[in-house]
């Protein structure tokens, strides 16, 4: 029987931290994913859990010593946002490129300058081609259901990569919603025992870890990271069949929403997708038009071909941003839309907005909008308004 | 070997999952013996086994058995020539090239 | 004495060890990096295995070039600046690990990182690791400025040194500034053991000091000089004798901080002036010059100052 409780995204990881067990957790505090080390020592102080925590100087020493614990032998975990990520960046290649199925759950939060501590992807989208495997959540549910099958895709044996579970600061992670929890020994059983072929520790036989490659073989250590990368396609879809049969809740690389007969689409990451959701009711029960949305959950790797399948024939797609990447033009989500759909050879009009930077709110109104521009889009023709910031002040 | 197979010729398959290597000293396949320019060469009628040479050799190439020094490791000597230095009977002469 | 101190020093045996750093590593002819982690890894037990660490440097990237390692025990490099916080990773696993009966054996954790990736970039992460106080030693291999990258100036190059950042000129002479004293630093985090070290006749300074630090329970720091042949501009068989004239001038002093009592491990007889050990170095030759006399004086200066502080914490009522 699934428990029953309302808990807070940070809560719900750490919830989910607990149950797994794991053995190292590195942490640094920073806004807003700080209550996840917290919870955790907490449950430490009082003995609900054996893993040691590692209270380090820094985000760069936290994936550090989470890749020296995982190299060893142990599972390791660590949390951080921002510009906590952005410290640890030249660590996060090196935790995948080494193979170490290190799990981070990341709180996304705008990167500085200036500071600001609301939800953004900018730190995430930035790691983009760290490596890491990525899993966005809508809700605390998914933060909580996508932690849960972190560790199963990570360590399995075709994958061996790192996995971050990404929620957006404090929409969801403070933000307090009903949950349905697993017990603790379904959990622990779904997870499982780590179970490494090599670690540093092992009584039998050293390891060496991070050498100097020269020429002769980056390149071809790179393809073999790569072929994790694609391995992990199927150990994703595998995980998640796993956990609808213990659950009921059903996950894959995204999330359709009354997609099947849309005709304008929008295509976003994260928590945004709820107030999407209740736009596209909105209009469908008003108008009648045929709005959708597609939710991605899996970013990294990146479902090109599925993607494109599902969006191909649709009239006009928005596809929306929440992080700039200065290219002048779009941002990154739209810009690997775009490259799956003209792979697929999609006439599909396609418009990248960016919205909620640095936490500012996107509402109803701001989603019907968009529905709005699409339908005249597929209709004119006229490209206009390709690149634009939704919920800007302009004179 | 598992390492002997991996080479500057191998195809991506064959490099081991992050560039890890399972096995101990797998450096002692390289020789470094062929940088060298001079070499110590060991007298070993003046020796008295002393040992102080062996602690000095940035290469590990002065082998101890049984408490006594053993020949140069050739292999990896890279012919830096504190050996020589270090040794206070004139037991280890450095001669020009390899 | 520090705890795990049980025999006297007994060359023939510690000369007679297994060797855990293995040749093949591609490190120059008459390195000093190498000879001070030889002389720390034969500080091990026979029978107790070790995670050796390691910061980018030359040392890990002639050491561990794919796919050859030079290290009879298990290795983790992992980047420049964090061999502190790696290693701290590693040492809390094996806790953990040992706590829920996955691992029976004793492994000790020893980590090596040129005064570049210690003093410098590392310093925050090594900081962090002492002052946990993981179970774990950190060696600076200390040659004095970055030489992986071709001898820049570091915050351990003596004044003076002519590095190629910090290159004498006729509007320049060599670094400004004086080296940090970083064991004096590392002492002053309160951690069981700190100490420094370099290469005498029979080792034995620093085979005891390696085993104390990898023994003492809790946090260590061992500062070896390790001289550059080519950074420091000598001819590479005069390893030994630079080392001697730097201990015997109290450039480099050998001592120890045991649980925050001083203690000086060599005082020379007969001080020798610090001319001894700067001119067999091509980096001080300007200070050779004709009209420079003065530079030599300051550095004697420092030398003399530091050398009276370290006298007077060795000698205060602790």
């Amino acid at each position: 029987m699934a428990i029953r409780e309302r808990l807070s995204g940070n809560e719900a990881v750490a919830y989910a931290i607990r149950q797994i067990n794991p053995d190292v957790m590195p942490a640094f505090p920073i806004t807003p994913s700080t209550e996840i080390p917290q919870y955790v020592a907490n449950y430490i102080a009082n003995g609900k859990i054996d893993t040691e925590f590692i209270p380090v100087e820094s985000e760069h020493s936290a994936m550090s010593a989470a890749i020296g614990a995982s190299a060893a032998g142990a599972r390791a975990v660590t949390a951080t946002s921002s510009c906590g990520m952005a410290l640890m960046w030249e660590e996060l290649y090196v935790a995948a490129s080494d193979r170490l199925p290190v799990v981070l759950a990341l709180v996304n939060r705008a990167l500085s300058g200036p500071i600001n501590i609301n939800a953004d992807h900018s730190d995430s989208m930035g790691a983009r081609d760290s490596g890491w495997i990525q899993i966005y959540a809508e809700s605390n549910q998914e933060a909580y259901d996508n932690f849960l099958q972190a560790y199963p895709i990570a360590e399995h044996a075709s994958v061996r990569l790192p996995v971050m579970i990404c929620q957006d600061g404090f929409i969801t992670s403070h933000g307090v919603e009903n949950i349905q929890l697993l017990e603790d020994d379904k959990v622990r059983e779904f997870v499982g025992e780590y179970m490494p072929a090599h670690y540093l520790l092992h009584e039998k036989e050293p390891m060496a870890v991070g050498p100097y490659a020269v020429s002769a073989y980056y390149m071809e250590t790179k393809r073999a990271q790569r072929e994790a990368m694609k391995n992990a396609r199927q150990v994703i879809l595998e995980t998640a069949a796993r956990f609808e049969s213990l659950t009921g809740r059903k996950y894959g690389f995204f999330e359709e929403y009354r997609m099947e007969d849309a005709d304008y689409v929008i295509v976003l990451i994260g928590s945004a997708a709820g107030t999407c959701k209740a736009a596209i009711d909105e209009i469908r029960s008003a108008t009648g038009q045929k709005v959708g949305l597609l939710k991605i959950r899996v970013f990294r790797p990146f479902p090109e071909e599925e993607l494109a399948n599902a969006l191909r024939d649709k009239k006009a797609i928005a596809v929306l941003d929440r992080s700039e990447m200065f290219a002048a033009t779009g941002g990154p989500l739209g810009a690997e839309v775009r490259a799956a759909l003209y792979s697929a050879g999609s006439r599909a009009e396609v418009v990248n907005y960016f919205y909620g930077l640095g936490g500012r709110d996107i509402t109803v109104d701001d989603f019907k909008e968009v529905y709005a521009k699409l339908e005249r889009l597929a209709r004119t023709h006229e490209r206009t308004d390709m690149y634009t910031y939704i919920g800007l002040r302009e004179r | 070997m598992a390492e002997n197979r991996i080479h500057e010729k191998s195809p991506w398959q064959d490099i081991t999952e992050g560039n890890q290597i399972y096995e101990p000293a797998t450096s002692r396949q390289f020789c470094t013996g062929e940088w060298r320019t001079c070499t110590p060469v060991y007298l070993a009628e003046r020796c008295r086994q002393c040992l102080l040479c062996v602690p000095v050799c940035p290469d590990s190439s002065i082998p101890v058995q049984e408490g006594k020094r053993q020949a140069f490791d050739y292999d990896h000597c890279k012919g830096c020539g504190i050996c020589a230095k270090v040794c206070p009977f004139g037991a280890i002469e450095m001669k020009e090239g390899k | 004495m520090a705890n795990g101190m049980e025999t006297a020093y007994n060359f023939k045996e510690v000369m007679s060890r297994t060797e855990r750093l293995a040749p093949g590593h591609r490190m120059c002819a008459g390195c000093g990096g190498t000879v001070a982690v030889r002389a720390v890894l034969r500080a091990l037990r026979p029978e107790d295995k070790a995670v050796v660490g390691n910061a980018t440097g030359c040392l890990e990237v002639s050491s561990f070039m794919y796919p050859y390692t030079a290290y009879e025990d298990s290795y983790i490099h992992n980047a420049f600046e964090n061999a502190g916080a790696t290693l701290s990773g590693v040492e809390t696993a094996y806790r953990v690990l040992k706590k829920k009966g996955k691992i029976k054996e004793n492994f000790k954790f020893i980590t090596f990182g040129g005064d570049g990736g210690t003093y410098d970039i590392g310093f925050q992460s090594l900081s962090g690791a002492m002052e946990r106080g993981h179970d774990m030693v950190y060696v600076c291999y200390d040659n004095g400025a970055y030489m992986n990258t071709g001898t820049q100036r570091s915050s351990a190059t003596p004044q003076f040194a002519d590095t190629t950042t910090t290159p004498a000129g006729t509007a320049s002479e060599g670094k400004v500034q004086v080296r940090k004293d970083l064991t004096a630093i590392m002492a002053q985090h309160h951690i069981p053991y700190a100490a420094q070290t370099t290469f005498t006749a029979n080792f034995r300074d620093l085979h005891e000091k390696a085993q104390k630090a990898i023994y003492t329970p809790g946090a260590a720091f061992l500062n070896v000089m390790s001289p550059c042949p080519r950074g420091w501009g000598y001819d590479p068989s005069e390893l030994m004798n630079i080392c001697k004239l730097a201990v015997e001038t109290c450039y480099w002093p050998l001592y120890e901080v045991v649980d925050g009592k001083w203690i000086l491990n060599y005082e020379p007889k007969n001080k020798l002036p610090i001319e001894e050990f700067l001119r067999p170095q091509k980096r001080f030759g300007h200070l050779f010059k004709p009209g420079r006399e003065e530079l030599i004086g300051l550095f004697q200066a420092e030398v003399d100052k530091r050398w009276e502080e370290l006298q007077n914490r060795c000698a205060a009522k602790q």
